[in-house]
């Protein structure tokens, strides 16, 4: 039981990194593979602040947001104004960057050693400490997380995010400041995905810098894909198949040495296979990217 | 007549091709000016000029005495200038009503904050902007496809989807590239009758088009430009007639 719930929290965090993406990605047409940078950012930030100075849980994960939010200003208003596929070689950058900031800056985030001890969230008296309650609190953060991006896909806002993921020079010409809604989003999206990164240093009450590699962005970003990018329930139903897919694998009995092994093929595997068959991932209606078709 | 365009001396190479050379006219209010001229006579790089997507080498566009040159495609946009594309440009996945709403200016649901702080307001401005979306498509006849994706209109009805673009966008200079290019009869009548009403509603027009016959009859003043140089320039009637003109569409 205990570990069904472990794994239903960990499907709730991915959830909210999904759904941190799709917004980017799936809505906006704007791929990033720094998700798991901003995540860091979160994690990070909220576990010092509540290991080093004894700061509540609420304020620790304000803080891990509104630093991402900060650090993602910084990255974004230069590197949104390149094109496409420049955009991604950047992201790619910033998330190598961090992670070496991560690893290498041992007085602040003591390296490879990582920070251990993080408190268990407490939120107005209610002790988070079981794996029940953490549960709750994950599904709370998932459903607040898709209410926001639903809000905004449904929003004006929304709609010239979906211009400029279809025709940028479209949206332009008719009056929209592309960079303005490039950069908050790419804020809302950091800071998203910096909440996840407080609820997962909370959750383990361990980080350390192999959570936060490239790896992890483009795991999640195969979540988005296979989920189906853009859609209701897509980002949802990709974190579920590939937080429980692997999971499964263990019941089948190989041993972890290969079974970590495989699971590495089969991300790549399912990418592959859904990219040639169904562009559009399980649940959406258009295929990833700018140039997607319905069909 | 007072000039509210503007456009002095433009000079634009492309690698060593000249899309415009030295290209100079005027825009008055309520006119609908032609631009008819051979395959890569610049008429389209003129239009990417005037609306920001491409700087010119030298030369100026004045707005009602304002030099336009150093602001971006969106602010052009803002101050009143709308276009339409060749390659017909429409986001196609969403309604034809949302295509109508996402031209409306200065839109506060369009800022992220009011998406979570002032839901209230925006509601009330959106409502409001559908029942102007709406009573534009009536105008056209579109209003019975008004929530069919965009993509699923015909040919002609984009076209006509991307004019009511223009005129949502309320725009007072709206520049028209080929409007009627490759679509039926019925529906050329329909566009041009509507562009003809335009100067009515205060708006000044710009119209690049292959056919002639349409020139003809809806344009006020036409310039024939090849090569990136203006011709000619007169009444429809004296620019068919112009010498040159005729050589260069015999040719």
């Amino acid at each position: 039981m205990e570990y069904l719930l472990h794994v239903f929290v960990l499907v709730c965090i991915y959830a909210v990194l999904t759904a941190s993406l799709d917004i980017l990605a799936g809505r906006t047409g704007l791929l990033s593979i720094a998700q798991a940078a901003f995540y860091g950012v979160g994690a990070y930030a909220s576990a010092l602040l509540a290991v080093r100075l004894g700061a509540p849980f609420l304020l620790t994960v304000l803080a891990g947001m509104v630093m991402a939010i900060v650090i993602s200003l910084v990255v974004s208003l230069p590197s949104l104004r390149l094109q496409d596929d420049y955009f991604v070689v950047a992201t790619f950058a910033f998330q190598m960057i961090v992670f070496s900031i991560f690893t290498n800056w041992m007085e602040l985030t003591r390296g490879p050693l990582g920070i251990a001890g993080i408190p268990q969230p407490v939120i107005f008296g209610w002790h988070v400490n079981n794996h029940a309650d953490f549960m709750l609190l994950a599904a709370g953060s998932a459903c607040c997380a898709y209410v926001t991006v639903h809000r905004i896909a449904r929003s004006p806002y929304g709609r010239v995010l979906h211009a400029i993921r279809e025709d940028e020079v479209l949206a332009r010409a008719v009056g929209k400041n592309t960079l303005y809604f490039k950069v908050t989003v790419f804020a809302v999206s950091a800071a998203l995905a910096a909440m996840a990164g407080s609820l997962y240093a909370h959750y383990i009450t361990y980080i350390d810098p192999t959570n936060f590699t490239v790896m992890e962005s483009i795991l999640v970003l195969s979540m988005v894909i296979i989920g189906g990018a853009g859609s209701m329930w897509g980002p949802l139903v990709g974190a579920a198949v590939l937080v429980i897919l692997p999971e499964a694998l263990r019941f089948v009995g190989l041993p972890s040495s290969v079974a970590a092994n495989i699971r590495q093929i089969l991300y790549g595997g399912l990418l592959v296979v859904f990219m040639i068959l169904r562009p559009r991932g399980l649940m959406g209606k258009y295929a990833f990217g700018k140039g997607g078709t319905g069909k | 007549m007072t000039a509210l365009l503007d456009i002095r001396n433009l000079d634009k190479h492309f690698d060593g091709i000249t899309a415009l050379d030295d290209f100079s006219c005027t825009l008055g209010e309520g006119e609908i000016l032609g631009v008819i001229g051979p395959n890569g006579a610049g008429k389209t790089t003129l239009f990417n000029v005037l609306t920001g997507f491409t700087a010119p080498d030298n030369g100026q566009v004045l707005l009602q005495g304002n030099n336009l040159n150093r602001l971006s495609p969106h602010k052009r946009a803002r101050l009143g200038i709308a276009r339409t594309f060749q390659n017909l440009r429409l986001i196609r996945r969403i309604s034809v009503l949302e295509n109508v709403l996402l031209c409306f200016k200065d839109q506060p649901g369009e800022r992220l904050s009011n998406v979570f702080f002032g839901w209230g307001h925006c509601r009330a401005q959106e409502a409001s902007s559908r029942q102007k979306a709406f009573s534009l498509l009536r105008q056209v006849g579109l209003a019975d496809k008004a929530n069919d994706p965009a993509d699923a209109l015909s040919y002609g009805q984009q076209k006509l989807l991307s004019i009511v673009c223009c005129l949502a966008a309320d725009a007072q200079i709206i520049l028209l590239d080929e409007p009627v290019a490759g679509i039926a009869p019925k529906m050329i009548d329909k566009i041009l009758e509507m562009i003809q009403g335009l100067p009515k509603q205060g708006k000044s027009i710009v119209l690049i088009e292959h056919n002639l016959d349409a020139v003809m009859q809806v344009c006020h003043r036409v310039i024939f430009m090849d090569a990136g140089a203006k011709i000619s320039e007169g009444t429809p009637q004296q620019v068919r007639d112009d010498p040159r003109v005729i050589e260069a569409y015999i040719d």
